[in-house]
């Protein structure tokens, strides 16, 4: 269960059209990852699908059963905020026991079903607090906790690691994957992060204005990105690009390299430069390359303990196999 | 603002302010607690001699006492009632996106700027009264009976006026709460199941009880001690059937010109406000923990 369908959906906020007719499939059990840039629709999208949100046009099926008019709790998703939205005044306990209370369900049953989300998440400790009480973690968990007591047919989250600092966001990535492992429940996801994106996801759905971009595996995105924006937003650092002669030379309106796809050469090469800048990671050197005739630097990934400093002159030899060629159009050629 | 030299100079710098705020309580204060041993009245001429505990006994003892204490316990409680429950409601009412919502939210909170002797007044002879009042004729016109509202329920009629001028307050107050609320928690108690009515119990209800809370301590205050509207309306009457503490303190002191009664009485009203101070504090004060 958790096959959802969305057909020609549409939503407009007055005159403005936030998603034009789009549609998109999104199999059982699997990890689906909506990215795009801040506004592009990713929100509206997920609360169209949560039923938050009326549909302008257009229909949504829930398991083959058309669900665009039935209200969010009749929907069996369950979703995670981005704010963790929980009861304040409620008890940890009371926080995941509550849709289980709205449904009815025997005493007993609950507080089984308590007792398990705790322990998968690791609140046993804190089920008699309140949230204010909380680390952001641990509130993360808890809202996760109330969202996987429903048993429900898909989970929804909404940037859910935003607000968690940068290695307790790597934690709970590792979590929530884990939890998708063993539950094989549907999930979409909204982030801004890339690492989230190709970590997390068996399927990456790139949006921009509310049109799907390029739908498909995060390694699918990634070797044959199918057009320019999905190109530079798929991959960090993000592509080079080189538009003109060269680009036609290659019978292309625009070519495309990745910054891991070149290396540096002691002489000839495709292209010379001035390191502008070079930021060290330990594990890799990122060098941003000034070359003559280009407005912005070329971006290069080289091995960590590389010595180019800002100043020095290298020389760029891109890797034959890995160019991406784009149209005019901006659309990639095969 | 924490060494020492610095709180020894703020010490110094709010004492006058201090002194002349405690000085404005401490005398009357001491007077009255002073006249409430004295027998003292304006219409008996000589000494003022000593007479103990005498007052506080006949104010304690004489039957309009208890009949004014249930009159104020009612008129709190028949007030706070109303504009609790009555606030919650046009609170959530004027929470919804409607057409003119400024200009309704201005008129709702209307009647707190209107001065309880002029409101009361109106409530008087405009709507209450049974031969000219607005009720009077709506009554007459489905051919009934005008109720004469101020004689035959006076403490009621009183109630009703009160609380119209305090519900602007609760309304205000319960808005500011509602409108607080994150979105995004009804929402997720929305996919959580719950109907508009469980969303209003589990969500909306505790998330207003501090402002709730809040309400309900200031209204006492000032409910424990409503005067004008009685005065103008039925001066404590029929009989004492509208009379509270505060009025009855009054009628000793400057109807029967009895300083030493009053005082005894006023001293009473004090230690009285208290007691209901510590009863809710008691009940609903937990609410303002954080
Ligand atoms: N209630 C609303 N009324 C009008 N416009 C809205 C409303 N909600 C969202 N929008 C508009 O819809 C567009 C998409 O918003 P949405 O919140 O889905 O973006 P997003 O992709 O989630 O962005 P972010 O990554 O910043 O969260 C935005 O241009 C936004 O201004
Ligand atoms: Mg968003």
């Amino acid at each position: 269960m958790g096959r959802i369908q969305l057909s020609r959906v549409v939503k407009k906020f007055g005159d403005v059209e936030v998603i034009p007719p789009l549609d998109l499939d999104i199999d059982e059990g699997e990890f689906v990852v909506f990215v795009g840039p801040s506004g592009c629709g990713k929100s509206t999208l997920l609360r169209l699908i949560a039923g938050l949100e009326d549909v302008t046009d257009g229909v949504i099926s829930i398991d083959g059963q058309d669900a665009t008019m039935l209200p969010p709790a009749r929907r069996r998703l369950a979703m995670v905020f981005q704010s963790y939205a929980l009861y304040p005044h409620m008890s940890v306990r009371k926080n995941i026991a509550f849709p289980l209370k709205m449904a009815k369900l025997p005493r007993d049953e609950v507080d089984r079903r308590v007792e398990a989300a705790a322990r998968v998440l690791n609140l046993g400790d804190y089920l008699d607090r309140r949230p204010g009480q909380l680390s952001g973690g641990q509130r993360q968990r808890v809202a996760i906790g109330r969202a996987i007591v429903r048993e429900p047919a898909a989970f929804l989250f909404d940037e859910p690691l935003s607000n968690l600092d940068a290695s307790l966001r790597v934690n709970m990535r590792l979590e929530i994957s884990g939890l998708h492992n063993s539950l094989k429940t549907t999930m979409i996801y909204v982030t801004h992060d890339q690492v989230e994106a190709m970590t997390m996801a068996d399927k990456i759905v790139v949006l921009q204005a509310g049109r799907i971009e390029q739908v498909g595996s995060p390694l699918d995105l990634y070797r044959a990105p199918a057009n320019l924006f999905v190109a530079g937003f798929i991959g960090s650092p993000r592509m080079n690009f080189v538009t003109g002669a060269e680009a036609g030379e290659h019978g292309a309106h625009t070519i495309g390299i990745r910054p891991e796809h070149i290396t540096i050469v002691p002489e000839g090469g495709v292209w010379s430069g001035k390191v502008a800048v070079s930021e060290h990671l330990g594990s890799d050197t990122f060098l941003h390359v000034e070359i003559e005739g280009r407005d912005d630097p070329m971006t290069v990934r080289a091995d960590g303990e590389v010595p180019y400093r800002a100043g020095d002159t290298v020389h760029l030899a891109p890797d034959a196999t890995k160019i991406h060629r784009f149209d005019a159009r901006g659309l990639r050629i095969a | 603002m924490a060494t020492k030299h610095s709180r020894a100079a703020a010490r110094l710098m709010i004492s006058p302010a201090v002194i002349l705020l405690l000085g404005w309580m401490i005398i009357p204060l001491s007077m009255t607690i002073y006249f409430s041993f004295l027998n003292y009245n304006l219409v008996i001429p000589g000494p003022h001699n000593f007479i103990g505990f005498r007052n506080y006994y006949y104010f304690l003892t004489d039957p309009a006492f208890g009949t004014a204490l249930v009159n104020t316990l009612v008129l709190v409680a028949g007030v706070l009632l109303i504009t609790t429950i009555g606030g919650t409601l046009l609170a959530l009412l004027l929470d919804q996106p409607i057409w003119g919502q400024g200009v309704v939210r201005v008129l709702v909170i209307a009647p707190f700027f209107v001065m309880p002797t002029v409101s009361a007044l109106i409530w008087k002879n405009m709507f209450m009264n049974p031969v000219n009042g607005i009720f009077a004729w709506i009554a007459q016109s489905f051919g009934l009976q005008p109720f004469d509202f101020l004689s035959q329920a006076p403490l009621f009629s009183i109630i009703l006026i009160v609380a119209w001028q305090w519900l602007p307050f609760a309304t205000l107050i319960l808005l500011t709460a509602l409108q607080s609320l994150d979105s995004e928690q009804m929402e997720a108690a929305e996919m959580d199941g719950a109907g508009p009515v469980a969303r209003f119990v589990h969500i909306t209800v505790p998330h207003l009880s501090r402002a709730g809370t809040v309400v309900i301590l200031i209204q006492t205050i000032f409910l424990l001690s409503v005067f004008a509207e009685i005065l103008v309306t039925t001066n404590g009457g029929p009989g004492n059937a509208s009379t509270n503490l505060t009025y009855l303190v009054y009628a000793q002191s400057l109807l029967q010109f009895d300083v030493g009664g009053g005082s005894a009485g006023g001293l009473v009203a004090v230690v009285l406000a208290n007691i209901v101070a510590i009863f809710l504090m008691r009940m609903i004060g937990k609410n303002l923990d954080a």
